[in-house]
This record gives structure tokens, sequence and C-alpha cells, in this order.
């Protein structure tokens, strides 16, 4: 039958570049589209884009040079960023962080998940069509921006941990206000749920597209919400705590069917329980020094370490050789949008161009990461 | 309060963010459960296995890789959570070391895998075991110049198409190079780099 | 001798030049009204610079798209390409030639006795600007647009005519003159008695204008910007303008056909009479406003449909639900006819 259709219909492909200039590649992705009619037949990502030898630099600087560096890989989630070199390395030196600053960590890395949420949502709707969606987020968005700004200068390449700490404390009211924002965030959350959850044409596009099940999702190497949309219950945080992510409790939301939706609905949920981890976190934030004892020239032993942080788009993963000098022999970083987006020729074959859009969103990448 | 509680009584034991950090120190981990699970399952084929920061690394000679990590992937490390090489530029045993990082669900166990690649040398690709290896594969061949045996697909990643060296090589420099590669020759005359033009336009 | 020409020539001409006029500035100003409202809906404020509260912005826009370099795609189809933006504004405007605004004959151009066919036969000619526009840009995307355009345009045509007659069967005429009359004499909009029409006459409409949700030709994540990916300059503003029309006429025809066009709501009942301190073309406007709001009202709530759902929704749920109703209410007209 599909035979005699494409004798009848011509069935003949067209290939059509999507990207690096587009408006739903979220960057320099390209794709490389064989097309039949809208249908896709094949889709190969092209990238490297934005590559600037980043893995390359880390071996030229000293270990707190690098850090800058992190926050330029995903630049939705600088934080995250952070927190995974510096983990690495005080792995790597057997450093001990006080519990105040491991404490402002996790605030700043679940506020940076949640901001980084919030861009996926955003973008993600506007994608599929509405445009909404976008300035009610992002009204929210500019409030954590604005908490980032207060603690550490800067909006979005933070570079706000250091090795052995945080460089400050937190200023003056800053965690009064942060509680307003996470006792205010629950119900925005509601408000752009009625917008889209229950949206006919909302789960029209996103239900039983791009589908990856629970084994094909682990071959590919599936981490963080694509992962957990296809079932799988499975989280840094909860597998290998660091910080004090023991201390506090979460649960972790999964989906059933491995679509589009279902990631949808559990980076939703994600973003309510990084308001209670953010909340308990203010609760229980402890007085004392922010920075560990560390010395003045971080020179950490012979040895290598492979330290991962769950960061919004899945496992960050840090992999350190040093040789014993001021300047890290190799630093290989784990993207998890790198590995993610390989997926995408297998989720989205045999659906049609408008599905490629909503895939790529569900994906969540950023090009900084993927090209490093 | 902390202030003047310091000052009354005696200073307290020092906590441990306050003392000098103790690096962790490779230790031996052949008796390892993780390793000796492995040992039986492939037997005679881990060179040396170290523990060090918590972390099990297998060492494993080049032509025994595959099979090593075919085991694994028996064992239930469905997941390869990340593939890399490293350059040591002037080691005897060969100049690279590609670093395989696999892990089980069941008991969330991790274990490194790393074998010596001489230079020239081909390493077979794992690519059938997991999918995920094509991409970070590609990149280890765009970065390093590891090439990798039955690889499906093996071109450059990151880089474009037609650049002459290997960025992660220890040899190359952090400035750039004149990589030959002229796009648009008769815009960019050949002569300028990536990053630093030479002499030309 | 001068007086026929006047009559017959210049009144015409005089009248055809303020509706055009007139309709050029509104279809500017609802791209005004749609950026404010839709800013309002979104929390933020919408064009504020130029001109008081940001009312001088159409016309800066159009200042902008006039001295704007006219690109042609160097390996495009030169003469059809120009001719996409031509064969879009022409049947666009030209339908309001029969849109009655009011009761005097001073408030339309014409009374045509076919008036409803008239309106369907023209604004289907804009799909060809439409196709071929996005075939001529030699553009990817833009074929893919235009594709999408004609085979959405096509399949919600028959299920709007279908709706059409439903309203012809109660009115009896295709003057469109005479179809408010109708509305006036039955003493009742026709909305009430063609509810299911009505709705399902709207969102052809949107379809047709190639609106939110059903936006698809030009969606912009999908297709960049669909058939007039490569337009620039004035013939942007022409496929520009042609989408305000468009939706212009459709909510007119909304208006005449279901709204009672120029009558104040219930229009037999004497108490109500306090009504007609609004013209009727003001209550033309108002309804013809109301559509408009609605349109971006959409715009602002809804996700976009994919291609198929769009197709599938026109053929396998408007088109039954239409033919049925229209047996429906040929049926209870007839029925107390005794022609059943």
């Amino acid at each position: 039958m599909a035979d005699l259709q494409a004798t009848l219909l011509g069935g003949e492909e067209m290939e059509v570049s999507f990207g690096p200039q587009h408006p739903a590649t979220h960057g320099v992705l390209r794709l490389q589209l064989k097309v039949d009619g809208e249908r896709i037949v094949n889709a190969k990502p092209i990238i490297g884009y934005l590559h600037r030898g980043t893995e390359k630099l880390f071996e030229r600087e000293t270990y707190p040079q690098c850090i800058p560096h992190t926050d330029r890989m995903d630049y939705t989630a600088a934080a995250t960023n952070n927190q995974g070199f510096v983990g690495a390395v005080e792995k790597l030196m057997g450093i001990t962080i006080p519990p105040r600053a491991a404490y402002i960590r996790m605030i700043l890395a679940e506020l940076q998940r949640l901001s980084s949420h919030i861009i996926w949502l955003a973008t993600h709707a506007l994608d599929i069509g509405a445009v909404t969606p976008f300035f009610y987020t992002f009204q929210e968005r500019e409030k954590i921006l604005d908490l980032f700004e207060e603690y550490c200068g800067a909006r979005l390449t933070l570079n706000t941990m250091r090795i052995g700490g945080v460089p400050w404390d937190l200023p003056e009211g800053w965690t009064e206000r942060c509680r307003r924002f996470v006792e205010e965030l629950p119900k925005k959350i509601e408000d752009w749920e009625r917008l889209l959850t229950n949206n006919r044409i909302w789960k029209a596009r996103t239900v039983g597209v791009g589908v990856i099940d629970a084994e094909k999702a682990i071959a590919w190497g599936l981490t963080g919400p694509p992962l957990r949309g296809s079932g799988v219950q499975w989280d840094i945080r909860k597998v290998f705590p660091y910080d004090h992510y023991d201390e506090v409790e979460f649960d972790i939301p999964i989906g059933k069917n491995g679509d589009t939706y279902d990631r949808y609905l559990v980076r939703m949920e994600e973003m309510r329980q990084s308001v209670r981890i953010i909340r308990q976190c203010l609760d229980k934030l402890p007085d004392g020094p922010v920075m560990a004892w560390v010395p003045k020239v971080i020179r950490p032993p012979k040895g290598e370490v492979y330290f991962s942080v769950e960061g919004p788009k899945g496992e960050l993963g840090y992999y350190i050789v040093s040789d014993g000098g001021v300047t890290p022999y190799r630093v290989r970083v784990r993207p998890p949008c790198f590995v993610n987006l390989q997926a995408l020729p297998e989720m989205v074959k045999g659906h049609l161009v408008a599905d490629v859009v909503a895939v790529i969103g569900t994906l969540d990448i950023v090009l900084g990461e993927i090209d490093r | 309060m902390a202030d003047e509680k310091e000052n009354q009584s005696p200073p307290p034991p020092k906590k441990p963010w306050e003392e000098k950090p103790v690096p962790p120190q490779p230790q031996d981990a052949r008796e390892h459960p993780l390793v000796l699970e492995v040992e039986r399952a492939c037997p005679g084929r881990v060179r040396e296995a170290v523990a060090f920061a918590g972390q099990i690394t297998l060492k494993v000679e080049l032509e025994h890789l595959l099979e090593l990590l075919a085991a694994l992937k028996g064992l239930g490390y469905a997941f390869l959570v990340d593939l890399t090489a490293v350059d040591w530029k002037d080691r005897p045993e060969g100049r690279f070391e590609v670093v395989y990082w696999v892990h089980r669900f069941a008991d969330s166990a991790r274990l490194r895998v790393k074998a010596p690649v001489p230079e020239g040398a081909e390493v077979p690709s794992v690519v059938e075991l997991w999918p995920t290896a094509n991409w970070m594969e590609r990149e280890v061949f765009d970065m390093f110049g590891i090439y990798f045996a039955n690889h499906p697909n093996l071109e450059r990643i990151l880089t474009w198409e037609g650049f002459q060296g290997h960025p992660l090589r220890k040899d190359f420099p952090v400035e750039g190079v004149d990589t030959g590669a002229a796009i648009y020759p008769d815009v960019f005359p050949p002569g300028g780099g990536p990053v630093k033009p030479k002499g030309g336009a | 001798m001068s007086e026929l020409l006047w009559t017959y020539v210049g009144i015409p001409l005089l009248k055809i030049l303020v509706i055009l006029l007139a309709l050029v500035l509104l279809a500017a100003y609802l791209s005004w009204f749609e950026r404010k409202l839709l800013a309002y809906m979104q929390i933020r404020l919408g064009p504020n610079r130029v001109g008081p509260r940001g009312w001088l912005q159409p016309i800066a826009d159009a200042l902008k798209l006039f001295v704007k370099e006219d690109l042609t795609p160097g390996f495009g189809e030169k003469f059809v390409f120009l001719l996409g933006p031509v064969l879009i504004i022409v049947p666009a405007l030209l339908v309001f030639s029969v849109i009655p605004f009011g009761p005097s004959p001073n408030l339309f151009i014409t009374d045509v006795n076919i008036g409803v066919l008239f309106v369907l036969a023209v604004s289907s000619i804009g799909v060809y600007g439409i196709i071929l526009g996005g075939w001529a840009s030699n553009n990817k995307f833009s074929l893919m647009g235009g594709l999408r355009s004609a085979a959405q345009l096509i399949s919600y045509e028959v299920p709007m005519g279908f709706s059409v007659v439903t309203v012809l069967v109660m009115a009896e005429s295709l003057s469109l003159v005479r179809i408010v009359e109708a509305q006036r004499e039955a003493g009742v909009w026709f909305i009430f008695p063609g509810f299911v029409a009505f709705f399902i006459y709207f969102v052809c409409g949107i379809a047709e204008t190639n609106r939110n949700p059903f936006d698809l030709p030009e969606a912009e994540s999908e297709l960049v910007a669909g058939y007039h990916t490569e337009y620039s300059g004035m013939k942007f503003a022409f496929y520009f303008l042609a989408e305000y029309a468009n939706m212009v006429v459709v909510s007119s025809m909304a208006t005449v056909m279901f709204l009672g066009g120029w009558l104040r709501p219930f229009p037999n009942v004497a108490a109500l009479n306090f009504l007609d301190v609004v013209p009727p073309l003001g209550w033309f406007l108002l309804k013809v406003a109301f559509f408009l709001f609605v349109y971006i009202w959409f715009r602002g709530t809804f996700p976009r449909y994919r291609f198929d759902q769009l197709m599938g929704l026109g053929w396998k749920v408007l088109l039954p639900v239409s033919l049925v109703n229209l047996l429906v209410v040929a049926y209870f007209v007839a029925l107390p006819r005794g022609q059943v």
C-alpha cells in the first residue's frame, strides 16, 4: 500500500535545511531534513557552529579561572554548571565545604533550575504557537535574575561558586525576598498550566509526539527530564547526592509514555519540587562561614575524578584529570544536551515538520553546551 | 551570637572545612565486589583496578577492550555515561587513553574503563553496545584523531569538514593554527586561521 | 449629462475612494489594535513610542515598508513573484464593494443580488496570491507555506459554504442587504436559529484568514515566515494588509449574516428603542470590532494546530456537522410553510 502510494503520488523527497538560522532551533542547530511532503524521512543534526574549544581553554586556565568558562556552556543554567565544576575539584582535593555554603549552593542551583525550566516552557510553548506563556513566564524569570543579581552582581553568567564554597554570604534580606518569590511561584505555575495542560490543541500537539520508551532512552543515554518522562526514576540528586541534597525532601516526577506531553508534565512538576527544595533550604539554612579553608594556590593531587550534578537538562558531568599542576591536565564535560540531542532523529522519524519543532523544544537543548 | 560564644569558651574543635583538605589516595581495588564481579564475567582481562575518591577505574589493554565492555553490558551496565579520551603525549604505552564510564541502574554502580591507545591504532567502536556512543566517538575522533573501527559514520562533529588538526591534542596550540581549510577563498584569502590571522588580510 | 456622469461615475468613485482609504487605514490600525491588545493580554505595554500611546505606529510601519529595499530572490520567478501580492490584495479590497455598512444606499457601494456568491468567489482568488507567491519565491519554506495554505483554504471553503447556505435558506436571498432586512423582518438575528452555522462559519473564517490557531502557512517556528518569507518592502506590506483586510471581510460577513448587520439588538422590540442613539454604522462597526477582538483574543490564547490535525478537523468534523446543520435548518424553515 505504501509502495503504491509512493508510486502514484510521486514520493519525491525534498531536502530542507532547518537552521542554523531558524526561529525554532534555539541557537545555531542545523537539521538536515529529508521530507516527503511534510513527513520526515530522515533528520540529521549538524552541530558545531558554536564551538569555542572550552575544553581546550580549561587546559590553559588555572582551576579558579575555569569557573567563568563553565558559565558559558549552558548559558541558561550557569549556577548548576559552576556547581558541577567546583564539586569535581573539591572531590579531587578532598575539600569539605561548610554547610551554609552547601545550602546557598543548593538554593542557587534550584533557582537556576527554575529559571532554566522557565525558559524551556516559554520557548517550547512559543514553538508550538502559544505566544502568551512566554511573557507570563519571563516575568517570573526576571525575578529570579533579580535575585541572582542581588547576590552576585550578574544575571546570566553568574560565576557564583568558588572551590571550597561560595564567594559571599547572602545579602541582607535576600532570604526573605527569595522566600516571597518561592511562595508566589506555585500560583504562577498553576496559571501557566491553566493555559496549556488541558488545552485541547496543546494536547493534540504533544501527546504521542516524539515518543521514546525507557529502554531506548537508556540506550541513547538520555538523562534528566527526557529520561524521567520515559518512566525511569533517576535523578543524580537522589542517587549520588551532592552538597546537602540528602537532607531535603523532594520527589522525582516521572512520566509514563515518554512523549512530549509527559516530559512537559515532568518539568512542570520539577519546578514545584524545586520550589519545595528552596523552601526547605531557606528553613534549614545554617549559620557559619561560607568558604572552607583552601590553599592560596589550588593544586589538586595527581588523579582523576568524575563528578556529576543533576543539571536542568540532565546529568552534567565533569571528568577532571590532574597532573598535580595548577591547571587541569584535561577536563571533559559530559554535556547532557549533546547526548540528548542525539536521540532526535530517532524521535522525529515519521512525524511531520511541525513535530520537529515540538521535539527540539521538548529536548530542551542549549547549543552553547552542545558545541562547547 | 557566634562571636560572643567564641570569646567566652575555649575554642571548639576544628570543623572539617577549617582543616587542611586531605586529598584522596589511590587504592588497589582488586578485591572490590564490583571488580570481582567483572573478573568473574571476563577473567584475566582487567590489568589493574584502582579506587580513587570512591570511583573505580579498570585498566585494560586495547585488544581486550571490546570484550570487557561487552561483558560489562552483559552485567547490566546498560547506560554509557560518558566516553572520552586523554592525550598523554609522551607516554610509552600509548599516547592516548580512551575512557569509558558505564552505569548500572539496578544498584547505581559506576565503573570507569580505560585503555591506552598508541597513535594510529584503531579503537573498536561500541555503537553496537550503546547507540549513544555514536556522537561521543565522533567527538573523540574530531578532537583527538583517534579512529574507531566499525563506526557507522565517523566524521567530524564539532569542527567543520576539512578542518586540519585535532584541537584537544596537546600539540595543538590554543591560539589555533592555519588549518588550510579556506571555505571561501575569494572572501577570506588563505593564510587566515580560525583564530589568529597570520599576515593575511 | 453631467448629472448622469455624477450619479453613475462621480459618486461611486467617491464612495470607492472613501471606503478604500478607510479600509486601508482600518487595516493598518487593526495592526496597532492587535499589538496593543495582545500586549495588554501579555502584561506588556505594546507600541508606545511613536505618537501618543503609539497611535502613529502604523504610519511609521507603513513608511518603513515604503522605503525598504524591495528584494526579488535571484532564482525566483520574477513576474509571478510580483503577481502574488497583487492577487492577494485586490480581491481582499474588492469584496468590500458589496458589503453593506448601513441601511442607506450611501453606506455601501452597490447591492448586488448575488452578493454572497460574489464575496465567496472573489475572496477565494486570494489563495492564488499565496500559492503563487510561495512558489515563485523559490524557497522551500515558502513553498511549503503556500501548499499548506492552499490545502487549508480549499478544505475550509466547503464547510464555510454550507454554513453560508444555511443563512441563505433562512433569508431566501443572496443579496447582503436583503439578508439584513430579512433579519429585521424575522425580528431575530440569524445567530440564534443558526448558531451551529455561525460557529462553523467563524472557525472556517479564522482558518481562511490564516490566523491563530490555524496560522500554519506562516507558522513562524516551523516555516520561518511561510509563503512571504522572501517578500520585503511594499510587497510584504500587501500581504500584511491583505491579511488584516481579510479579517475585516470575514468579520463583516459574519456581522451581516449572523449578527444583523447594522441592526441594533432585537430590532423589533420597541422597549429597546433607546439603543437607536447609536447610528446603524456604529452598530455595524461595533460588531465587527467584537469579531476582531475575538480574533486577537484567540491569538493570545491558543497554540497552533498541526497540519494533519487541521485537515482532520476540516473534513471530518466541520464538513459533516455543517451538512447536517443545513438539513436541520432547511427542515425547520420548510416545516411551517407545509412544504415538507
